[in-house]
């Protein structure tokens, strides 16, 4: 329901404004804690299609089905003058087992340090921050976390190789994040036993671009241990449309290992982004 | 007999490494059409501009013939055919039009149109704009 509500704001207002000013495809999409990037990890771009001289604005809706858990976030991004992204999202994580929903708010920032991923000649850079607490960190605290907030630091490099791959062209993102949440802290940050357990992680993805519409790719994003649950890394298959620069639509299949003792963590997953 | 035979047996050798090395190389100018398909494409390409609110008023002092011929042997020199690039260096023709990244990539889109109508291959056109794409930094903001 609600992603029909904001296909239907998304198709009146678009007629009004619409950054517009970046090559169809280019920005990507929402990544799960607000920011412009691929489902898990944030890329270098700077969310939606506003140039160098535009400012643009955009919402997002994602959803994921694994076995035992569902995630359901809900975010936008406002980027100025290509120079600086700021982002919002709302999880909701159901756990089956429980039968209860764990909260998170994300407030994210992304600067674009240098370049530009289709046009210059090394990758394109930026440095985000993603700031992170439960609404109630009770099955956190449970099992075993330290804190109900933290802060991801990242730096992402993002580069388009025009017609690289047989004539298609060709999309990588490696994105390092210093980070000490669980789950992406969906199960808090740090552990209470063990104390500060910031570390640095490697994020990637890589996709081709089948035609002006079509994305197709793969993402990897490493994740830390620090309950003890044997947190895996998470990773995805993922399809992407892009029928124009006002809205995108994005499904995958999700691989998320073992979460909170419940092995073999896999689903589908539905994303779509309007951008303004 | 034997001078005969010498000859034409370099004759012969010599029509075997030419035939080698003339070995139909396809180059990206061959890929878009050749002269008739680079033709076609800065045609439709004016035309897309002609009809184009968003970046016409740049063109609207250029003598378009003069605008197709540069482009045509720009295209042409840029895919590897038979032609030399003979008009102004990229910066001086833009220096003082101040085109923004937001209109560059809008003609950009216009290309795609123009070599779609001339039915060019989504990989094909991916490698004439790879050629061109570093030429962006001589001619945005000038």
């Amino acid at each position: 329901m609600r992603h029909i509500l904001l296909l239907l704001t998304l198709t009146f207002t678009s007629q009004l404004y619409a950054a517009d000013g970046k090559l169809l495809a280019t920005p990507g999409i929402s990544q799960i804690e607000g920011a412009g990037g691929g489902g898990f990890v944030p890329w270098a771009q700077l969310a939606g299609y506003g140039s160098r001289d535009e400012i643009a604005a955009n919402v997002f809706c994602s959803g994921a089905n694994v076995d035992d858990y569902d995630l359901h976030v809900c975010g936008a991004q406002a980027t100025f003058y290509d120079r600086v992204e700021f982002s919002v999202a709302k999880q909701k994580f159901h756990v089956d087992a429980l039968n209860l929903n764990i909260k998170q708010h994300v407030l994210g920032v992304k600067a674009r340090l240098y370049g530009d991923i289709v046009y210059s000649r090394f990758p394109q850079i930026s440095l985000g921050i993603q700031h992170k607490k439960l609404d109630d960190p009770t099955v956190a605290y449970l099992l075993g976390a330290d804190e109900d907030s933290g802060t991801d630091v990242y730096l992402a490099a993002s580069k388009l190789h025009l017609g690289a791959i047989g004539g298609y062209n060709w999309l990588w993102n490696i994105t390092a994040r210093s980070t000490e949440a669980n789950q992406t802290g969906l199960l808090g940050f740090g552990s209470a036993e063990r104390g500060n357990q910031r570390e640095i992680v490697l994020e990637a993805s890589t996709a081709i671009l089948f035609g002006r519409h079509l994305a197709l790719g793969v993402e990897y994003r490493q994740k830390p241990d620090n309950l003890g649950l044997k947190e895996d890394d998470w990773s995805n298959v993922f399809v992407a449309w892009f029928p124009n620069k006002v809205i995108s639509l994005t499904a995958a299949w999700l691989d998320l290992g073992e979460i909170a003792g419940a092995k073999n963590q896999k689903g589908a997953y539905f994303s779509v982004t309007g951008y303004f | 007999m034997l001078t005969n035979f010498r000859n034409s047996f370099f004759g012969a050798c010599c029509l075997l490494f030419a035939g080698c090395a003339t070995t139909p190389q396809t180059t990206l100018y061959d890929k878009l059409g050749g002269e008739p398909g680079i033709h076609n494409i800065v045609e439709n390409l004016v035309q897309e501009i002609g009809r184009d609110e968003q970046v016409f008023h740049y063109f609207a002092q250029s003598r378009v013939s003069r605008f197709k011929e540069n482009l045509i042997e720009h295209f042409c020199a840029i895919s590897d055919g038979p032609c030399q690039y003979t008009g102004d260096n990229m910066v001086d023709i833009h220096t003082g039009m101040n085109i923004n990244e937001r209109d560059f990539n809008h003609l950009v889109d216009l290309l795609i149109n123009a070599m779609d109508d001339e039915g060019i291959p989504h990989r094909i056109q991916n490698q004439l704009i790879a050629r061109l794409a570093p030429l962006r930094e001589e001619i945005i903001y000038r």
